[in-house]
């Protein structure tokens, strides 16, 4: 029971030190929340025109939920960004000298990242707030897409840590920052898998970000592609099942990469 | 004995990179760990501190047993690395109290231990600066300083000082100094050689992943033969002459070298064998310009055992 509390205390601990990050520091995180917001104006006045909207609806109100569902899973780029540079700087060698609990170098790490994720969210929803998007169903059901979108965000989390525990190179980071923006893409966040090339518009379907999007605007009632596939009709599970699948995958992989470090 | 490793063995791939390495180090005392890059130190270190698994072997770390009991030895070690293991982006101060609450110190022990450390470390003014903004000597300071958050009874300093410059170096030296006055171990790896001439009571020569060599810095140069007499020319051409009136003195081979004019060899006879080659060059009629006896230096003990360079 103690060595559980003092698990918490230290990650809680290193979860503080990120949060001074914030304060002392606050330009990266400003940055990183700029980013979604310059993409929502992009999409939603560039080229939104230009996209038609099943059932005529609104495209930022159809957009928003995508761009929600983009900013958790642009995450993993920081997540890993952090894990690589406390692995290459010896400061994750410093905590593993130290008698502290040792699971606290990644519970801080995703403690951190998750307040980051709630604060990025919010921020979304403001900026949402502001081009016209609104959610018309209730509140209960617009914070079960919430906690969707964080539940993904929690799964991926750990795709960041894996990854920036694995690769731990700039370079990597660097790959990994790339690879998200076609991940990202392919996907139902701008246009529906429908209109894309049988085999790609699969994968599309099929990518955990579109289940998350799809089940988020349907909770949040902002329209969607709709679709006849399996996946399509299935969303509202599946965005509970991918984020599981891949905890189920990154957690233990994770736990193995920590324990590897001291091979 | 504040750290007894017997026999470790840590194996990457092909190489060895500890390949039965043994080290004895007693309370109190600065050992200095040294070898060429590669040679097995920082694996050595890693693996008392418990960041890394040997593959064979035992370890005692200040009575605990590295193997059974690592969460304990890690109330009781400092690890500073090779590279300055701080936040950047966080003052001093708020680096040690992390450090302090990490260490179980409670939020008020925490900060009193921070402003102690900080203090002692001469960094007292600087604590509520960014790190970013500290000199490298700062930085490495404030890394010995949450190396110390508990007084370890074992403190390992991975090259402490490389890539400092000799001001910082001193600063580093002294405030380690102190910490040995106190009855911190340490355990030092250095590739500089008057780093561990400066710092270290023992030095264990470290090569291919065992060791080769023990003893005081002394012991460890008087095993390469005696003093080394050497002298310098005013002229390049009397070269030849003076080797060969050295060569007769000393029993052994002169080196010479032609731009800094220099002759010298291992001389066992020191004051005799000085006044012999004064005399000899005197009556032959070359002019000396310069004249000496010299302990050798680590790094020639440091040739002599490994056959290279420390820093190749």
């Amino acid at each position: 029971m103690n060595r559980l509390r003092w698990a918490v205390a230290d990650g809680w601990t290193v979860t503080q030190r990120d949060l001074l990050h914030w304060v002392r520091q606050p330009a990266p995180v400003v940055v990183g929340l700029l980013m979604p917001i310059m993409m929502v104006l992009m999409f939603g006045f560039l080229f939104g025109g230009a996209i038609s909207v099943p059932g005529g609806g609104d495209y930022r109100e159809f957009l928003l939920p995508g761009m929600f569902a983009m900013t958790v899973a642009f995450g993993v780029e920081g997540t890993m960004l952090a894990v690589t540079t406390d692995a290459s700087r010896g400061i994750t060698d410093r905590f593993r000298s130290m008698p502290m609990a040792p699971s606290a170098v990644v519970v801080g790490r995703s403690g951190a990242d998750m307040l980051n994720s709630v604060l990025a969210l919010l921020v979304m929803v403001a900026c949402g707030l502001l081009v016209g998007w609104r959610w018309h169903g209730s509140a209960g059901a617009a914070l079960t897409a919430f906690v969707l979108l964080l539940l993904l965000r929690f799964a991926l989390l750990w795709v960041g840590i894996y990854l920036g525990l694995v690769f731990a190179n700039p370079g990597a980071v660097m790959a990994v920052q790339i690879l998200v923006w076609p991940i990202g893409f392919l996907s139902n966040v701008f246009v529906a898998p429908e209109t894309m090339p049988g085999w790609l518009g699969t994968i599309a379907s099929w990518n955990p970000l579109s289940s998350t999007v799809t089940a988020t605007r349907e909770l949040f009632g902002n329209p969607g592609w709709g679709g006849g596939s399996w996946i399509a009709q299935h969303a509202m599970l599946m965005a509970v099942l991918w984020p599981l699948v891949i905890l189920a995958v990154f957690f233990p992989l994770s736990v193995r990469a920590f324990r590897r470090m001291s091979r | 004995m504040a750290v007894v490793a017997e026999g470790l063995r840590k194996q990457y791939g092909d190489k060895m990179a500890l390949d039965g390495f043994d080290l004895t180090v007693a309370e109190g005392t600065v050992c200095g760990l040294l070898g060429p890059n590669g040679a097995g130190k920082t694996t050595a270190v890693r693996i008392l501190a418990t960041l890394l698994r040997p593959d064979g072997g035992r370890a005692r770390v200040a009575g605990l047993d590295l193997g059974t009991d690592a969460a304990a030895v890690r109330a009781r070690i400092g690890l500073v690395g090779q590279q300055t293991a701080v936040d950047e982006v966080l003052s001093g101060w708020q680096n040690l109290v992390m450090f302090g609450r990490l260490h179980h110190l409670g939020a008020a022990r925490a900060r009193a231990r921070a402003a102690e450390l900080l203090d002692r470390f001469g960094l007292a003014e600087a604590g509520r600066k960014p790190v970013k903004q500290y000199s490298g000597g700062m930085r490495r300071r404030l890394d010995l300083a949450a190396g110390m958050i508990l007084a370890p009874a074992v403190l390992y300093l991975d090259e402490p000082t490389t890539g400092l410059d000799p001001r910082a170096r001193n600063e580093v030296w002294s405030a380690v100094r102190a910490l040995v006055a106190e009855g911190t171990t340490v355990l030092l790896t250095t590739q500089y050689l008057d780093e561990a001439d400066q710092l270290a009571g023992q030095i264990s020569v470290i090569d291919h992943g065992r060791v080769i060599a023990e003893g005081t810095p002394e012991q460890l140069k008087s095993r390469i033969g005696g003093d080394q007499l050497e002298l310098v020319l005013h002229e390049e051409s009397d070269l030849p002459a003076a080797a060969e009136v050295v060569r007769r003195v000393s029993g052994a081979a002169a080196e010479v070298d032609r731009d800094g004019r220099r002759v010298s060899a291992p001389v066992r006879d020191r004051v005799a064998a000085l006044t012999e080659v004064v005399r000899a060059l005197a009556e032959r009629g070359v002019p000396v310009q310069d004249i000496a006896l010299r302990r050798p230096t680590l790094d020639e003990v440091f040739l002599e055992l490994t056959g290279s360079g420390v820093a190749a």
